[in-house]
Parts: structure tokens; sequence; C-alpha cells
């Protein structure tokens, strides 16, 4: 039979639909539980001996200490760029005074967790995919597996933990360094009262908004290193795949924290109602 | 062979990684204690695939899986993580750890399981294993890509060696080497082997020459079953026409 006489099929019929949703499902939700396992198993290994201190401290000081310059430079700008827009706004109808409280409102409670996580995601995820992607495609993974280490447990766990604890930190620094930028716009270039501007900030600004941002980050942490993680250890084939799994670790961390950013602020609300606040 | 001989015993094993296409067919294997038992048989007719079962790494669709007595379809995930201690594998391209150096590698397996050691005296043994691979000092502190593919090799005997495991598994370790270095290898899995009473070797490889070289058993695969099992000399004997084939091929170096 030549190539031209093998019949062609280029319809479905509605069973063979319904066997390729049915299979899409199934391997959505097998997708799934390989996720909620990985997840488990890093959860596990966080809390399992033997304690990975020095792999934490490794991995904490790569995602805090290394990220912190860029972290910063974005701060200042952001809170420059964000100072300068809602004055141009805000004077139009004479609320210039409320210029520092709307920008640090905005920092401490979206902008700072956002960015943050957006930056950290890129920068150190990136990193965390490619690293545990290079591992999986040059059999060290497997060597880790032969040697009668749990490689979950060496190499997630310590990363998900560092970047719980450092993400705080990281929003602290863009808060602090974005509140900076603002003064420099108001109070330098704009010729601000600093007393007002400081002022007013001091009145609507509560601690509990800063809090606010630094729960947002935990979470934002927490998510981008499994994603990441994830998307590294399960890395199959060669160099083009470590590069597709970093793109998709990235992708999707950097999306996740946008679209958890909105459920969290829900979240909060929800809590501020039942507490009274 | 009586049980406490064999240290690998694979009978009924079945794979198939999409439900239709088997890997392996109906597999049934004895590895002896003590020996060196070489694998050998075409590109693709699943030799690694066999040696991740054996590991641990990969479940059997069928079949059973006994190493050392213990039946690895019988192990939890986190038991399977502990008896792998009982292996030491020299990968393919050594699989050395890229962010640590020669001593850091071979010392991580001590550092791991032998935790109650001192610095010094993980160092120590690190040493002592890199010694036996024949590595000059000068490696030591050198980080996996600045060595040569044969010193790659050795830091990844060494490391395989480092907790004396009672079965070595040498995973293709000849692939990509010149001649020279492949005898190298060969030399050194024999003297490993000799220097470790009741070690039991399992070299996977396509090199023939390797194969009834520093082989006590081969076993050969083909097409999803082991075509033959036995010693060098039943090979040289062997009617079977893919056999006769393999030998010839094999003994042309020698």
């Amino acid at each position: 039979m030549t190539v031209l006489t093998i019949p062609r099929k280029i319809t479905e019929t509605t069973w063979e639909k319904i066997i390729s949703i049915i299979n899409s499902c199934h391997d959505w939700f097998a997708d799934v539980g390989a996720i909620f396992y990985f997840l488990l198993a890093a959860m596990r290994g966080s809390v399992s001996k033997p304690y990975r201190v020095g792999e934490f401290f490794k991995h904490a000081e790569f995602i805090g200490n290394k990220s912190i310059g860029i972290v910063a430079l974005t701060g200042l700008f952001t809170g420059m760029a964000l100072s300068y827009q809602i004055y141009l706004g805000f004077s139009l109808v004479n609320a210039s005074n409320l210029v520092g409280p709307t920008v640090a409102l905005a920092i401490a409670r979206e902008l700072g967790p956002v960015m943050t996580g957006l930056i950290v995601s890129a920068r150190a995820g990136g990193a965390m995919a490619a690293h545990i992607g290079t591992m999986r495609v040059s059999e060290q993974i497997d060597a880790l597996e032969v040697m009668g280490v749990d490689p979950i447990q060496y190499l997630v766990s310590p990363r998900i933990i560092a970047a719980i604890m450092v993400m705080p930190l990281l929003t602290a620094v863009f808060d602090f360094v974005s509140m900076v930028g603002a003064h420099l716009i108001c109070i330098n270039f704009l010729q601000m009262d600093g007393a007002i501007f400081w002022e007013k900030i001091r009145m609507w600004l509560e601690p509990r908004h800063i809090y606010e941002g630094f729960f947002k980050s935990i979470f934002f942490g927490f998510f981008f290193s499994m994603i990441c993680s994830y998307s590294g250890y399960t890395t199959k084939g060669g160099a083009r795949d470590v590069g597709n799994a970093t793109n998709r670790g990235v992708v999707s961390s950097m999306v996740m924290t946008i679209v958890l950013d909105y459920f969290l602020t829900h979240f909060i609300r929800i809590y501020y109602k039942l507490v009274g606040i | 062979m009586t049980a406490s001989e064999v240290a690998i015993d694979i009978e009924n094993l079945e794979k198939t990684f999409d439900g239709e296409n088997f890997v392996f067919k109906g597999i049934n294997l004895k590895i002896p204690r003590g020996k060196i038992t070489c694998i050998i048989g075409f590109s693709g007719t699943g030799k690694s695939v066999l040696l991740k079962h054996i590991l641990g790494l990969l479940r059997p669709t069928e079949g059973s899986i006994t190493v050392l007595g213990e039946n690895l379809n019988n192990l939890a995930n986190h038991d399977r993580i502990e008896f792998r201690k009982k292996f030491g594998v020299l990968f393919q391209n050594a699989a050395l750890f890229d962010d640590m150096n020669t001593i850091d590698n071979v010392c991580f397996p001590i550092r791991e399981h032998l935790r109650y050691l001192s610095d010094n005296e993980i160092t120590n043994i690190a040493v002592d294993r890199l010694k036996l691979v024949k590595l000059d000092e000068i490696h030591y502190h050198k980080l996996p890509n600045e060595l040569s593919g044969g010193m790659k090799k050795r830091v990844g005997l060494a490391r395989a060696i480092a907790l004396d495991p009672d079965i070595l598994v040498y995973d293709e370790p000849t692939t990509g080497l010149d001649p020279v270095l492949t005898e190298m290898v060969d030399d050194l899995i024999l003297e490993t082997h000799r220097h470790r009473p009741g070690l039991t070797s399992l070299v996977v490889s396509h090199d023939l020459y390797a194969a009834f070289r520093i082989g006590d058993f081969i076993a050969m695969l083909d097409s999803g079953k082991i075509l033959l099992f036995g010693t060098p000399q039943d090979f040289y004997e062997s009617e079977i026409p893919l056999v006769k084939k393999f030998v010839a091929k094999g003994t042309k170096k020698t």
C-alpha cells in the first residue's frame, strides 16, 4: 500500500472525542496527584531527620542576600514612579497631601509583596528550576536516590523553607526602599512638605497593613519555590527540556503570584470582618 | 544455585511504559553473589531500564525482583531509599555533583550515612577511596567540570565504594572513553572487585570485549528477554545465531 492509499482520518467520532476528554481529565488528575504527592514529600522532608540546616542557610543566602540588590533597585524606582503618578492625579483635586499614605498603603499591602514575589520568582525560582532540572537530566538525582538520600528532602525542602523565611525580609526591604524613593520624589523633587508627608503616613498606615504584606509574601515564597522545584524535578530529556522546565516554572509561579494575591486579599478582608477591624 | 548464592533474583519481569509496548516480556535471571556479572545487548534493548528496576528506581509492571533476600515489590518508597544503601553505583557519565569538588563528592555519602564520624575521619575515608582508584592528590579540590572523562569515572567509582556496598553497579562504564581509558576502567573494575571479598559486581555494557574480559558471568538481553545467561565459555560454545554473531564481534579485539 502506498502512502497515498492509506485512509486518512480527519474527523473524530463522538466516542473518540469522549475518550479524548476522559484521557485529558485522567492526565490532569494524575498531574494534580503528582504535585500533591510532591508537596507532601517536601513538607514531610522539612520536619524529618536529618535536618538540612546547612542547605537551608545556603539557599537562604542565595534567595535573600543575592536578591536584595535587585529587590532594592526595583523598590526604589517603583516608589518613585508610583508617588509621582499619584501626585499628578491627586493634585488635580487638591489632594496631594494624601500622596504619602496612598503610596505607603499601596506598597505595604500590595506592591511590596507582589513585586518582591515576581522578582524573586524570576531570579531565584528560575535558578532553582534550572539547577534541579540539570541535576535530573545529568543523573545526579538518580545518584542521590541510589546513595540512599531522599532527593526531595535534600533538594526541595530546604529551598521551600528558605523561601518562606526570606520572602518577608525581602518584602520589608522593598517596602522601606520604596518609601525612600517616594520621599525623594515628593520632598526633594516635588517640593512637598516633609512633615505633612510623613505625618499623614503615620496617621493612615497601621502595623497590620505591613504585616498583611508579609503574610502574603510567605505564601508567594512557598508557591514559587514549590512550583519551580517541581518543574525542575520533573524535567525529562536534555538541555532544551531544562530550558523549557525553567520557563514553565517561572511563568507559572509569576501567574500564581498575581492570582494568589487576589484571593489572599479577599481572605484578609474576611478575617478583618470576623475579628471586627 | 542456592538462594544464599544469589544476590539478585529476577522473576518473570515485565515492563511497559505505555500499556502497549513491552520493554521486558518476562525476564528470569539469577545474578550470583560475589561474582562479576555483565549484562550485554544491543542499544535500546533495555539494559539501563533493567538496572533501574534492580536499583528500585522503577517498579515492574509484572514480576518480582529480590535483592539480597529482600523483595523490592514489598518495599515502600521510604524503605527503598534505605535499601539502596546496599548499592554503589557508577553512572554512565559519573553523575558527580557539579557544585562539589572531588573530595566533597566522595565525602558526601559518608557524611550522609555515617554522621557520627568527625570531619577528619570522613576525609580520611574519602582520601583512602581516591587512592584506591589512583587519583592524584592535585585533583582533589577540582570541580567536576575541571576533570577529564577518565578522572570523573575514577571519582564516581571512589564515591560508589565509599560506603563499602554489597553490590557495585556499573552503568556503561566505558562509554565515550578512548581504548586506553577503557582498559584502565576495566582494570579498575577487576581490581576493585578483587580488593573486596564478597562484593557482587554488575556491569551493564555494550562493550563485548570488556564483558568477555572481566565478566565471570554474562547475560545477553534481546527482544525483552534474556537470550543467554552463562560463563564466557558458554557464550563461545553457544549455537544461538545472535550470540554467535556477538561472540564473533567480541573476540575480534582479543
